[in-house]
Order: C-alpha cells, then structure tokens, then sequence
C-alpha cells in the first residue's frame, strides 16, 4: 500500500461521512416545513394554524355564525358549527396535504397546505 | 505464447464465474441492495496486473453476461453491466496515473461498480431518492476494495511470475 492509497481511502471515506452529514441536516431542515391548516372565508385567507400543535378555535364570522376549528393529533376538524345542514362536522379529520373541509353556508374553507400527501389515491366510504 | 495468453484468460474467466457463484451462494445480507463483497473483482485486478488491460476488459465483460445469464436476469445483467464497465474504465485510468498501488486502484473500482450500479438504478426505476443508498455502498465499496486490493496484491506478486505471457 502506498501512501497514495490511504490518503484516497481517507478522502473516499470523508467526503461520504460529509454527505452522510449533509442528507440528514437537509432532512431535518424539511421537516421544519410543518403542515398549516389554512381557513378561508369568502374567497380571503382568515388565518392559518400549524397541524403539530393541538388547539381549538373559534371563528366567528360577520353575520353571528361561527365554526369551531379544532387540531389534535396531527388533524384538523370542525367541531361544531352554527350552520344548519352540519356537513363540516360530520366531515372526516383532515390531515394530508390538500385534504380540506368546506363549509358552504358560512363560505369558509378548511385547506390542509404543506405536509405528507396522502398516499392513497383515492377511496370511499 | 497467444494460445497461453487464452488458456489464461479461460481459466480467470471460470474462476470469475466461480466466485461469482460463491457470492451469490454467500450473499451479504445487511439491508442494503445491491451491497456486495464484490469476490469477482479479485480476478479483475489480477488480470488487469498480469494479462494486460485488453485481456482484463475481455475478462470482466465475459464475466458479466455470464453470470446474468446464469444466476440473475436482464436486469440485474444491466446493472452490474453498468458497475463493471464504469468500474473499469477508473481503474484503467487510475492504474495509468501511477499514483496509486494494486490497493488503491482496487477500491476505486470498488466504489465506483458501486456508483455505476446505482446511477443506473435510478435511471431505470427513475427514483432520485435510491442516492440515499450511495454513501452507505460506498463505504462497503472502500472496505471491499481494501480487502480485494490486498489479496489481488499478494496473488500477483506470486501467478504474475508463474504465468509471465505479458
């Protein structure tokens, strides 16, 4: 063995390690892009709230009407709203990227934005 | 002299696809694919060292269709095509500079079969993310390399001398 060899056996192994490094530092730099469930009423963005941190809130709107947000778990859903036809609530959690729930009378939108997207393509209940 | 020159072509050959086989017998099972000791590149290097790089190219493309043909399928065969030939032509390059010794030559050629076989991986399956396999392949690649690059000095100190067809 010269010494050739092992100063290429050393750079060969280096610049692996740095890019050992450098895979896992970018991974965890992605999971700090966190998903938000985004809430729209009438076309405007009324607030966003990160999907990580469980919370409940409530949106009231103009008219008296309201809609409870609620996140636990990783999953947004709507809990309780003043409308009268009650889809929004009975609406599964959302929890994948562009997954949403609507709710038409209050024209306010539940959106999930960043995050995993859901691997299934599609499926009924 | 041409007919020793064959007669020991043909016998690194069948000792390539024997060792081939052992590989394929004993295979390194540690979560990796594709990850192997890479036995047959031990008889690439010492034909590269004593039959010249001609007969050594020859040898390792032989090797490759035979062995896909035998143990693997087409797939595979591409792959390690790829490994073999990409593998290869940096150890010619490398055995060229002079810079390096039978040691450092063989563990270029072991990283680079590896970086050839998985370059073609994603090409083929068209899945960047099987790069996160690379640093891993390579490191095996190096002690693999070491390991071959050791024993292939020590066989061609010895059968350089018993078969002098240079």
């Amino acid at each position: 063995m010269k010494k050739n060899d092992l100063i290429l056996i050393i750079v060969i192994l280096a610049l692996t390690a740095i890019s050992v490094v450098g895979i896992t530092v970018s991974r965890k730099m992605n999971k700090a892009d966190v998903a938000y469930a985004v809430v729209t009423i009438d076309g405007n963005e009324y607030g966003r709230y990160p999907l990580d941190e469980d919370m409940v809130t409530t949106i009231e709107l103009e008219d008296g009407s309201y809609n409870i947000l609620e996140i636990h778990d990783g999953y947004a859903q709507i809990s309780e709203a003043s409308c009268r036809d009650q889809i929004c609530v009975n609406h599964f959690p959302v929890h994948y990227s562009k997954e949403m729930i609507v709710c038409l009378p209050n024209r306010l939108i539940v959106e999930i934005v960043g995050g995993e997207e859901n691997d299934v393509d599609g499926a009924t209940n | 002299m041409k007919t020793r020159r064959i007669a020991f072509l043909g016998l690194l050959i069948a000792l390539a696809f024997v060792l081939s086989y052992v590989e394929f017998l004993l295979p390194l099972s540690i979560g990796i694919p594709g990850a192997k000791i890479g036995l047959a590149n031990l008889v690439v290097m010492v034909a590269l060292y004593t039959i010249g790089n001609k007969n050594a190219f020859l040898l390792s493309l032989v090797r490759v269709i035979l062995v896909g043909l035998t143990f693997g399928n087409l797939a595979m065969m591409i792959y390690s095509m790829a490994g073999a030939m990409l593998s290869f032509l940096v150890m010619i390059i490398a055995k060229r500079t002079k810079l390096f010794s039978i040691t450092g030559v063989s563990v270029l050629g072991g990283v680079f079969h590896n970086v050839g076989q998985i370059l073609v991986a994603m090409f083929v399956l068209d899945t960047a993310s099987l790069i996160y396999y690379l640093p891993f392949l390579i490191v095996i690649g190096t002690i693999s390399g070491i390991v071959i690059g050791i024993i292939s000095g020590m066989i061609t100190a010895r059968v350089g001398r018993l078969f002098d067809i240079k």
